[in-house]
């Protein structure tokens, strides 16, 4: 095998331009599986650990630790120890002579995907749709204070294989800030009308947090439109939820009051850039925020608890049913994980807090494809 | 009215009028290649004004102009080609390129310099008044201002005091129907007669198309003002042939408001009408004058544009007592 | 959201309060268009075109063209907004202070203070400041500091359209005199800005760059300058950190030092004339506060001492640039690994 394979700059999310490589987990010289994190990856919203996409041995750390790169750029090089250096040389000199960066904000934007509002009797909805085919599509549901970026690591490498789309709740990201209740029920009749907007008739959903109850809602009263159902660390399996978390991102106006509150979502919280910090204060600042967030705290975390169970409806469903847990999960407990009935798969993920799909994401990847292959 | 000018005055009256005229026309057309640097508010069609009043003002005798300031400066004997190069921002411009079109000054000629603010002029007159009174000097000012300029509390607060210390000052007020795009007729109440009148200072309106009327207005003014009969005010009404400054459309006037102006009111073929009807000059003298004058304003041109730009090693921190 | 130009982004947020507020009310120099003309109806929209539009919305009784006599119309507003309105006033250039000045610094910004609390100012002064526009000494200067030595008033400066909709908002809504500050170069300038209405708090400050090695505090127009400065520098491999402060009154002054306290080194750039500027005010706090931490003298990138010159060759070279910003930086790391030696 005497192949050489270059790993470059990811693109994480759809605005990332360029990226830093803040530290290797590999040595030159060591082995790479496919999988195994291979850096960090910092850019102004997040940093990541990156997954090597490829395997082989570690010949060649082309980015030096603190080096910022655009997206694209030759970071390693990995091959069978058997290929000569004076190969290895060759190969990057190749690659750097041939690579052109993409201009930032230039035609590589225009081309990425954009978000779209459709119109619901909700409201219009704020969505981003990435990948095609033909079978059922994907539907991403953030949570909370969540918008359709925090599926900004998952929902490319699902798009991968299908028909992607990520929407923003009410009172959320982009989409309408007139919430009406601000129930469940209103948010997955939302998720509803968005499907018909688009004549979706059924999805594969995956909900998180507060996501996850309203895809649980979804599923039980429209049973007919779920082909599959990923939970990750879902609202509606139990009463407690971080009550901090809830208040203190309902309170935080400031940056310095708002970093806090979203690290409490990660189990590494020096993940948390100051970008992510701003988009978030970005979409607090709009008039109406508030005002929704507060209408939906109030109707689905009453007194700092959650408001619905839904392990009945749980046990009703007929579809296949996966729910993915960081064990270092402080907003809703890992424990509420217990107990579940037979068919749902548990997967509790260690060192992950509350943001497994941002905080591994290729694993919960390889988790809802399997689900769906099961479908 | 009356053509009292000698033969001298008449062709100085035609000659700086047309340098005006000729001045501003060519800065509208090179301003628009983008070669000459941030704003020109320009003064054709305004000319007669400042030829009028000027005429009968030598270099001891001041005057305070406004951000229309060009025509102002030539009448008082500024030197067109410094002026030139000045609104080219050149080193030999006449303020060394750091004033440009809004800041053009020769303090030593009588003129205090173009302003930037609107208003900015009447209080610097008065004290320019009072230079010449208190040393006797037997000299005049004259407050140029806008019909915008006449609103500010700045000229009110200069009537009144040219009035209680009894200055030797001439306010002449140039209402050319705008501030901008605000009509004067809206922004102006009363008259600015009826509002000397309240300071108990004479006033008269002129119009400003026809130079014998200003200058015969302001020969009456300046002598009073001379002789210590104090401050008394000139109402010139006319209008601008160009845009507030330098590309501005014009949307508020009316279409052919201009034009019609042009054809029938303009103020260097009201002369040559007078003059000609009159036997005093003939056009050939006058077509003499157009000739060097074109002359003088294409050299002008010419040398601004190949003259250096100021030296921001050498130049950017002179002309200051302090550098940090 | 969607792409809106800092000109636009004005427009649309006095648009959305005065749609919400029929207290709101504008004012200043052929801000409806022009009055009395016979030509076109709002032909203007004040000078450089920010109000267009809004006397076609709102009407005269709302829009209101003045005579040029900004004593007589600012100290109106502050009369105003005493009486209850939300006057935002455009006064043209901020170099134009000279002429109202004292219905600002004497009467509105004293009011609340002065009457034990008893009165409400909401009075917004929207002004342009800045450089580079060949405008001359008498149009170009960057005067905020001045506004922010007065105790009352409150003073922002956006640095971006996003920045400018939500601070003007955030001003008109605001209790208190804000003088807002517009850099007259940046109207064109393009950036997503939401379509809805949006506030952000004053005297809080944005990281627009995050960095280990400098920081650099930037003010309006001047922080386009810091992050370029910021991204060249990172190819040097100097990591920055850039400040804006967004509003100089009041100060977030607790980010700087945490910042400074993070990096170091402290580099800031103010447009403003270089005597009891920003610039001063925040080395000097630094010192105060934060002296132990700094491992190189501050250093502050500002024009010289004189009146802004009208030539192009003395305008460029009287202006910051992202190139003296990054020497400044260079000097901050140089320092320190001398006194290290
Ligand atoms: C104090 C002040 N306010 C406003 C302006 C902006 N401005 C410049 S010229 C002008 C209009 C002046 O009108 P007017 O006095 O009639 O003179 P004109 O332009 O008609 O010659 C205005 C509002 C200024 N330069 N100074
Ligand atoms: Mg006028």
């Amino acid at each position: 095998m005497a192949e050489i394979q270059p790993v470059v700059m990811p693109k994480f999310g759809l605005s990332m331009t360029e990226g830093a490589v803040l530290d290797w987990h590999k040595a030159e010289g060591e082995t790479v599986a496919p999988g195994e994190e291979l850096m960090d990856v910092e850019t102004t919203k997040i940093t990541n650990a990156y997954e090597s996409p490829v395997g082989g041995t570690l010949r060649r750390q082309v980015a030096r630790e603190g080096e910022t790169l655009p997206v694209g750029a030759l970071v390693a090089v990995l091959a069978d120890p058997s290929v000569p250096e004076s190969e290895i040389d060759a190969f990057i000199t190749d690659f750097q002579a041939n690579f052109v960066p993409p201009e930032a904000g230039g035609e590589g934007e225009e081309d990425a995907p954009r978000a779209q509002k459709a119109e619901t009797p909700q409201g219009a909805i704020n969505y981003l749709e990435a990948g095609g085919g033909s079978g059922p599509p994907v539907v991403l549901v953030h949570g909370f204070g969540g918008d359709l970026n925090n599926w900004m690591f998952l929902q490319p490498l699902l798009a991968e294989n299908r028909r992607t789309i990520a929407l923003d709740l009410p009172g959320h990201g982009a989409s309408a800030k007139q919430t009406g209740s601000g129930d469940v029920a209103s948010l997955a009749a939302a998720v509803a009308g968005l499907l018909d907007a688009l004549s979706i008739e059924s999805a594969h959903l995956v909900g998180h947090s507060l996501g996850g109850a309203v895809t649980l809602h979804l599923a039980s009263t429209a049973p007919q439109r779920v082909e599959t159902l990923t939970l990750i660390a879902p609202a509606g399996l139990g009463s407690e939820v971080d009550a901090d978390y809830i208040d203190g991102f309902l309170k935080a106006s400031r940056r310095k009051e708002m970093k806090p509150v979203l690290q409490r979502l990660f189990a590494d919280p020096s993940l948390i850039r100051r970008e992510m910090v701003e988009e978030v204060l970005k979409f607090k600042r709009l008039d109406g925020v508030d005002e929704a967030l507060t209408a939906i705290a109030e109707a689905c975390f009453p007194q700092g608890r959650q408001g619905l169970s839904y392990r009945e409806a749980l046990a009703g469903l007929s579809c296949p049913v996966q729910v993915i847990w960081g064990e270092a999960d402080i907003i809703v407990p890992v424990s509420h994980a217990e107990g579940l009935p037979e068919a749902v798969t548990v997967t509790r993920l260690p060192g992950t807090g509350h943001m497994a799909q941002m905080e591994k994401a290729s694993e919960v990847a390889r988790l809802i494809e399997g689900l769906m292959g099961r479908a | 009215m009356s053509l009292q000018m000698s033969r001298e005055e008449l062709l100085h009256t035609y000659k700086t009028m047309r340098t005006i005229r000729e001045f501003e026309e060519r800065v509208h057309t090179e301003f628009a290649t983008g070669e000459i640097p941030g704003f020109a508010h320009l003064y054709a069609g305004e000319e007669a004004s400042a030829v009028g009043v000027c005429l009968h003002l030598d270099e001891k005798d001041s005057i305070a102009s406004t951000h229309r300031g060009h025509g102002h400066c030539i009448a008082k004997g500024c030197d067109p080609k410094a002026m030139m190069a000045e609104i080219y921002g050149r080193k030999t411009g006449l303020c060394g390129g750091k004033g440009g079109s809004m800041h053009i000054a020769d303090v030593a000629k009588g003129m205090l310099g173009a302003n930037g603010i609107v208003g900015g002029g009447a209080p610097l007159a008065c004290g320019a008044a009072l230079t010449a009174k208190t040393l006797k000097t037997g000299g005049v000012a004259v407050a140029f201002g806008g019909d915008g300029a006449s609103n500010q509390g700045t000229t009110a607060e200069s009537m009144n005091l040219a009035k209680v210390w009894n200055l030797p000052l001439i306010f002449v007020l140039e209402d050319n129907g705008y501030a901008e795009a605000t009509a004067s007729a809206w922004s102006v109440s009363g008259t600015p007669v009826k509002r000397a009148a309240g300071y108990d200072m004479p006033g008269v309106q002129v119009d400003g198309h026809d130079v014998f009327a200003v200058a015969e207005a302001a020969r009456e003014a300046v002598e009073r003002a001379r002789s210590g009969g104090g401050p008394s005010l000139i109402h010139v009404v006319f209008s601008r042939y160009y845009g507030h400054f330098e590309g501005d459309a014009m949307t508020y006037r009316e279409k052919d408001e201009v034009e019609n102006l042009r054809r029938t009111r303009d103020c260097l073929n009201l002369f040559r009408e007078r003059v000609g009807e009159a036997k005093l000059l003939d056009a050939g003298e006058l077509d003499a004058i157009d000739a060097e004058i074109k002359t003088l304003i294409d050299e002008a041109v010419a040398e601004a544009k190949a003259a250096d730009m100021p030296d921001p090693l050498r130049d950017l921190e002179t002309d200051v007592y302090v550098r940090y | 959201m969607s792409k809106k130009s800092f000109r636009q982004a004005i427009n649309e947020a006095m648009h959305q309060e005065m749609e919400r507020d029929p207290n709101v009310i504008l004012m200043g120099e052929d801000v409806a268009g022009g009055m009395g003309a016979p030509g076109e109806e709002d032909a203007w929209g004040g000078v450089l075109g920010v109000t267009k539009g809004l006397v076609g919305t709102y009407g005269r009784e709302r829009v209101l063209d003045t005579p040029i006599t900004e004593s007589a119309f600012v100290g109106a507003a502050a009369g105003s907004a005493i009486t209850g309105l939300r006057p935002i006033v455009e006064l043209m250039f901020v170099d134009f202070m000279g002429v109202c000045f004292d219905q600002i610094f004497n009467q509105a910004a004293k009011f609340r203070y002065m009457f034990g609390g008893k009165a409400k100012t909401p009075l917004v002064v929207r002004t342009m400041y800045g450089a580079g526009f060949r405008a001359a000494s008498q149009h170009s200067q960057s005067l905020y500091p001045v506004f922010t030595h007065i105790p009352g008033l409150k003073v922002a400066i956006p640095s971006s359209p996003y920045e400018a909709k939500g601070l003007l908002i955030s001003a008109i809504r605001d209790d208190d005199p804000v003088i807002f500050f517009e850099n007259k170069m940046m109207y064109d300038d393009e950036g997503e800005v939401p379509d809805e209405a949006y506030t952000i708090p004053f005297g809080e400050a944005n990281l627009t760059r995050e960095g280990k090695d400098v920081t650099i505090v930037a003010f309006g127009r001047m922080v386009n300058l810091a992050n370029q400065a910021a991204d060249a520098l990172a190819k040097e491999g100097i990591s920055c950190t850039v400040v804006d402060p967004r509003t100089t009154s009041p100060l977030d002054l607790d980010t700087i030092l945490e910042c400074v306290e993070d990096t170091g080194r402290l580099v800031v750039v103010d447009e403003a004339s270089p005597r009891c500027n920003m610039a001063t005010d925040i080395a000097a706090q630094v010192a105060q506060d934060a002296f132990a931490h700094l491992k190189a003298p501050v250093r502050m990138v500002a024009p010289p001492h004189t009146p802004v010159p009208f030539s192009p060759s003395l305008e460029d070279a009287y202006l910051p640039t992202a190139a003296k910003i990054q020497e400044a930086v260079r000097m901050t790391m140089n320092a320190a690994q001398r006194e290290v030696a």
